[in-house]
């Protein structure tokens, strides 16, 4: 992700300041860019595809399994992380609004921040299901200890696999902050104008598509035991 | 020297000093950074495959332990797919020439492409790194629960080298992709694309969305390995079958990310020495991307005895033949495009007519696997390895050496040897087949892949010491370029823009290039390969 | 006939020439359009060679008559490939009913077998002529395959899943067995030799073998020691269901579904209990992950097998024909027992 940005981040030497010498024109700099964040997505989604496919075969064969495993998966944290997350997509959105408009920096650096603030607090509650889980033996390996012994080999494939998925999402949301922040720096310097705010447009993207991985991965791990 | 004579400037001599090579963003420069790196990945690769030669030449296992044999044939093989095949074509020659014959002055992202090199490099090191500790020893597959709970050698080392020389494969191809798109010349239409950008166009949507999912499956196997996590555990339910289907996800249509490059490269040099239009544009264009998207659904052919249902055997046996037919096609086009052509028999383009022979051998004999009946005899059997070293060296290879050779003059503004070019041409053919063709008869008698010693049978021992003096002799051939191609750049004489008379943006502009390709943009008014004024008119 | 020429390894199996016959045609085919593909190649490049300098070819750019030529006739010729490959495949994966079982284990680095009346070979396989063999097969830690290039037949062993293949050699002699899937080490030292023998010599060979039991002595016994007789009672009072009858019928589970009870279905029941539980009954039977070895779960298969139809009550100790069992050959070894 960084190197997108940086790469479009690149100061051109002649015509428009922010054309880089090897794009005819802005518009065709722009369309590279929000295209190629395009391509990056359908990229990550296979990325995630990988594990989703492990969840669909494990599901379908162990679907008793999964529906107690998860039921250790706090509901209210995972809703209100949902909420947190669902409102930074939000503020995001503000935030390239606010850029595409070329409100001013002040502006669209509260939006860039307040995004980052709910990430920040989607990823502490996180450290706290995370915590819990490790007090509660519920990280697989030799220390997995689960209650009910039925189910004690096979819970540590759900487990398995709710730390990788969750992980690799709260990775992406790392990588995203910090982009945030490069971001907020730069709009303080009053770099995104309605005429180029191409960072910030492709950024939003990204945070969506984060968002998005979050909204299936809340009812898959967290939801299933409803429908027992 | 005397070049410096008013000299116009270009991308070699624009700028001077390490740091303008290695901070460069030039996609000219980037392609000699990755010519050099997978050079060097692909000599290490040999000696793997040298080694692993010497010991088949006795039945017994007498010249290394089998720990030491079982690491040569996993780092030949990592060493091959993952740094010499995979960014052969696409990182070098593809780097140099998807802008040029656009007509645009760079890749889209030129420090994302810069990044991937490092990103290979970072990757490659790991790898060696992790061969150097002790080496690895589960087979270029890393088949589970071997790799996760039985193996002791350097894993995890090894696998996060390939997860992060993933990521530039897929930076490659994510840069080709929105280039081809974005940055064409004016005039320039879908259809006017030389076939090398439709094959690499092809490819790089294999790179986009296949290497995504080897990377994640081998951070599982990490996981597993390093945290006991468990995915594929068969101790806690997990299935080792699924860690097979996950990984040839990715590594099936790798296949064609190595070989559709190829083609690509085939294309033009058969155009540019027939002097002619590639026979059915279009069709050769549509079947790569036809390869790509069938080369998806066809990954359960590796798994024909890993008790999967008779059902899904089924279904991707008759996928796996349906992927043959644009395969076909592409072979009898080229074959048409020679008659009435006029034919110069150049070194690349004995490499091109080599490729052309081979992998129609490597192509059918594919089907002899894809036929389950058959399978379940010729399966991990030295059959499976002649048929993919046909497609792998038969046709990779031997495009990458010819592209190399094609574009040579291009890449450096000299002339090499040709004479030697066309020893070596022959040296290759004849070295690869004399290496892998008894292999085929090996692998039908019996011999299974990865045996560090085999019992005495008939006929076994005699094939294989063809097979290792074939290896000498391919050796020596794949050897010689290095010589003649690195002498030709500091002695030979001047190439011109055009040296062989072909079409193409590229030849239209100096050799070597400036360093924004083209004086001025180009705009384009004729489709590819239009050697007479009838040709312009389509 | 194949059989004398050097390309071929000794056909020793009812398959081999089935899969030889279909292999020369694949060879024909391959022959064809190489030849093919080479001539037209080299013809074109010599007769329409460059002649001066700056010839250019003729202006010709394609032909859709054919394309549509060389797209359809490959595809006839792949679909015949196919349908001749997978009918074969049919045929040479459905085990018929009378084939004798033999369970297989694979392990770093040999191959145990052990024979339904308890014989055990390691790197060794004793088979008789003209009766279709069905091997068992599970493996103790990585995979491996089981490959007789002379009965063209291979199939892997899995670590957690049982899978099956079957032949019947059609000539007496000792064939060449390999582990054709990587295994670490040793891999090229897990080899071994299958010996096929007239029906008769291969009864002599049974009778002299050492046997401590057959495998559904061995299962009963394990059943026992386990502990797993107390809730699979005879009747339906045990807190488990009954496991009388089970094997090859169809079982209703507490999803609703119904599954065929077979090798596979015995295995998981075993190791992960909860993942299909039988109707009525609830998930109380721990896992014997780790637990029981893979030699075990095949004689617990074999003994659940032979309650299949034996009336008598378990560790009665008479040998069944279970249904799939070897009927002639296995009746006459236990009567000379």
């Amino acid at each position: 992700m960084s190197e997108v940005h940086a790469a479009l981040a690149d100061h051109g030497h002649e015509h428009h300041p922010r054309l880089q010498h090897h794009f005819d024109s802005l518009e065709q700099q722009l369309y590279a860019s929000t295209f190629g964040m395009w391509v990056f997505l359908v990229t990550e989604v296979l990325f995630f595809g990988g594990l989703f496919m492990a969840y669909i075969v494990y599901r379908i064969w162990y679907p008793d399994m999964f529906v107690h495993a998860s039921s250790h998966l706090s509901v209210p944290l995972g809703t209100f992380n949902t909420a947190v997350l669902i409102g930074s997509s939000l503020t995001m959105a503000y935030a390239v609004n606010a850029a595409q408009r070329g409100a001013r920096p002040r502006e669209q650096v509260i939006w860039l921040f307040g995004t980052m603030v709910l990430g920040a607090i989607f990823l502490g509650v996180k450290v706290i299901e995370y915590m819990d889980k490790i007090t509660h033996h519920l990280v697989p390996g030799p220390n997995f200890h689960f209650e009910d012994p039925a189910y004690q080999a096979t819970a540590q494939i759900y487990y398995s696999l709710y730390f990788a998925l969750t992980g690799l999402h709260a990775s992406h949301m790392i990588v995203g902050m910090v982009i945030l922040a490069i971001l907020a720096y730069k709009a303080a310097k009053g770099q995104f104008t309605a005429e180029w705010y191409t960072p910030v447009e492709i950024m939003g993207l990204y945070w969506h598509f984060v968002d998005l991985v979050w909204i299936f991965l809340f009812p898959l791990l967290y939801l299933i035991g409803g429908a027992h | 020297m005397e070049a410096s004579i008013a000299k116009p400037t270009n991308y070699l001599n624009a700028t001077h000093g390490a740091a303008s090579w290695f901070l460069t963003k030039d996609h000219k420069r980037i392609a000699l950074l990755y010519l050099i790196s997978v050079s060097i990945f692909f000599l290490m690769g040999g000696v793997f495959a040298s080694l692993i030669r010497l010991e088949l030449l006795t039945p017994a296992g007498d010249f290394v332990s089998s720990e030491t044999y079982n690491k040569f044939f996993t780092m030949h093989g990592v060493m091959m797919v993952f740094f010499f095949l995979i960014p052969s074509i696409p990182a070098t020659l593809g780097n140099f020439l998807v802008p040029m014959m656009i007509g645009a002055k760079d890749l889209a992202f030129p420090r994302i492409n810069l990044l991937s090199w490092y990103i290979y490099l970072v990757g490659g090191l790991m790898a060696v790194s992790a061969m150097v500790m002790g080496g690895v020893d589960t087979g270029w597959t890393f088949y589970t629960p071997y790799s996760t709970a039985v193996s002791n050698t350097h894993v995890v080392m090894t696998g996060v080298g390939i997860f992060i020389a993933g990521f530039s494969s897929i930076l490659t191809g994510f840069n080709f992709i929105v280039t081809i798109h974005t940055m064409r010349a004016p005039g320039m239409t879908w259809m006017r694309l030389p076939l090398f950008i439709w094959a690499h166009y092809a490819a790089s949507l294999i790179m986009i969305m296949g290497t995504p999912v080897i990377a994640v499956t081998l951070l599982m196997v990490v996981l597993e390995r390093v945290l006991h996590f468990g995915f594929f555990d068969p101790t806690r339910g997990g299935d080792p079958v699924l860690y097979q289907h996950l990984f040839w996800f990715y590594s099936h249509p790798a296949v064609y990310i190595m070989v559709l490059p190829g083609m690509g490269v085939i294309s033009e040099l058969i155009a540019g020495f027939s002097r002619k239009p590639v026979f059915g544009y279009s069709f050769v264009a549509v079947s790569s991307l036809g390869i790509a998207f069938v080369g998806f659904l066809v990954w359960g052919h590796h798994m024909f005895t890993s008790s999967q249902s008779i059902y899904a055997g089924l279904i991707f046996s008759f996928l796996s033949y349906l992927v043959a037919i644009p395969s076909a096609i592409k072979v009898f086009n080229w074959t048409a495009t020679l008659y009435k052509g006029s034919i110069s028999w150049e070194s690349p383009m004995l490499y091109a007519m080599g490729f052309i022979g081979l992998f129609t051998i490597g192509g059918l004999t594919g089907l002899f696997l894809s036929a389950i009946g058959l399978d379940l005899h010729l399966h991990d059997g030295y059959f499976v390895v002649a048929h993919f070293h046909y497609v792998m060296v038969g046709g990779t290879l031997l495009a990458y050496l010819g592209g190399l050779h094609f574009w040579w003059p291009k890449i450096t503004g000299k002339l090499y040897y040709e004479p030697f070019a066309k020893v070596s041409a022959v040296i290759v053919f004849v070295g690869f087949n004399l290496t892998f063709f008894p292999q085929f008869i090996l692998g039908y008698m019996g011999m299974p892949r990865r045996y560090h010693q085999y019992p005495e049978i008939d006929g076994w021992q005699v094939l294989n010491v063809l097979s290792t003096a074939g290896a000498s002799i391919l050796a020596l051939g794949v050897i010689l370029p290095a010589f003649y191609l690195t002498y030709s750049w500091f002695k030979g004489p001047p190439a011109g823009p055009n040296p062989w008379g072909v079409t193409g943006l590229e030849w239209e502009t100096a050799s070597p290039p400036p360093t924004a390709n083209f004086e001025e943009t180009p705009i384009v008014t004729r489709p590819p390969y239009a050697f007479t004024n009838e040709d312009a008119h389509v | 006939m194949l059989s004398y020429l050097p390309f071929f390894p000794p056909q020793g199996s009812t398959h081999a020439a089935s899969v030889d016959a279909l292999y020369v045609f694949f060879v024909a085919v391959t022959a064809f359009f190489s030849v093919l593909i080479a001539t037209l190649i080299i013809v074109f490049a010599v007769r329409f060679r460059r002649r001066s300098p700056d010839e250019v070819g003729a202006p010709i750019h394609g032909s859709l008559v054919l394309e549509l030529t060389w797209t359809f006739i490959p595809l006839v010729i792949a679909m015949v490939m196919f349908v001749w490959g997978a009918s074969l495949y049919f045929q040479i994966t459905t085990p018929p009913s009378n084939a004798m079982e033999v369970y297989v284990v694979g392990k770093r680095w040999m191959w145990k077998a052990q024979h339904v009346t308890g014989q055990r070979e390691i790197n060794e396989l004793h088979v008789p002529v003209g009766q279709p063999v069905k091997l068992i097969i599970g493996s103790e830690d990585v995979l491996h395959a089981y490959w007789v290039p002379a009965f063209r037949m291979k199939m892997d062993a899995v670590p957690g899943r049982t899978t099956t293949m079957w032949f019947e050699a059609s000539k007496a002699g000792t064939y060449q067995l390999f582990c054709a899937e990587y295994c670490g080490m040793s891999h090229s030292r897990m080899i071994g030799m299958v010996t096929a023998l007239e029906p008769a010599a291969f009864q002599t060979w049974l009778a002299g073998g050492k046997s401590t039991g057959t495998m559904a002595d061995l299962g009963a016994k394990v059943f026992t020691d386990l502990g797993c007789s107390t809730c699979h009672m005879d009747s339906a009072q045990g807190r488990g269901p009954s496991l009388k009858g089970v094997f090859g019928s169809q079982v209703t589970l507490a999803s609703g579904d119904k599954i065929t009870a077979d090798e596979a279905y015995v295995r998981e029941s075993i190791l992960t209990p909860t993942a299909k539980m039988v109707a009525g009954f609830p998930p109380l039977m721990p896992t014997f992950q780790g637990v029981v070895s893979e030699e075990q779960i095949a004689q617990l298969t074999a003994y659940v097998k032979s309650l299949a139809t034996a009336p008598a009550a378990p560790g009665a100790g008479t040998p069944a024909p279970a249904p799939g069992g070897a009927p002639a050959a296995g009746t006459t070894q236990a009567a000379a027992h």
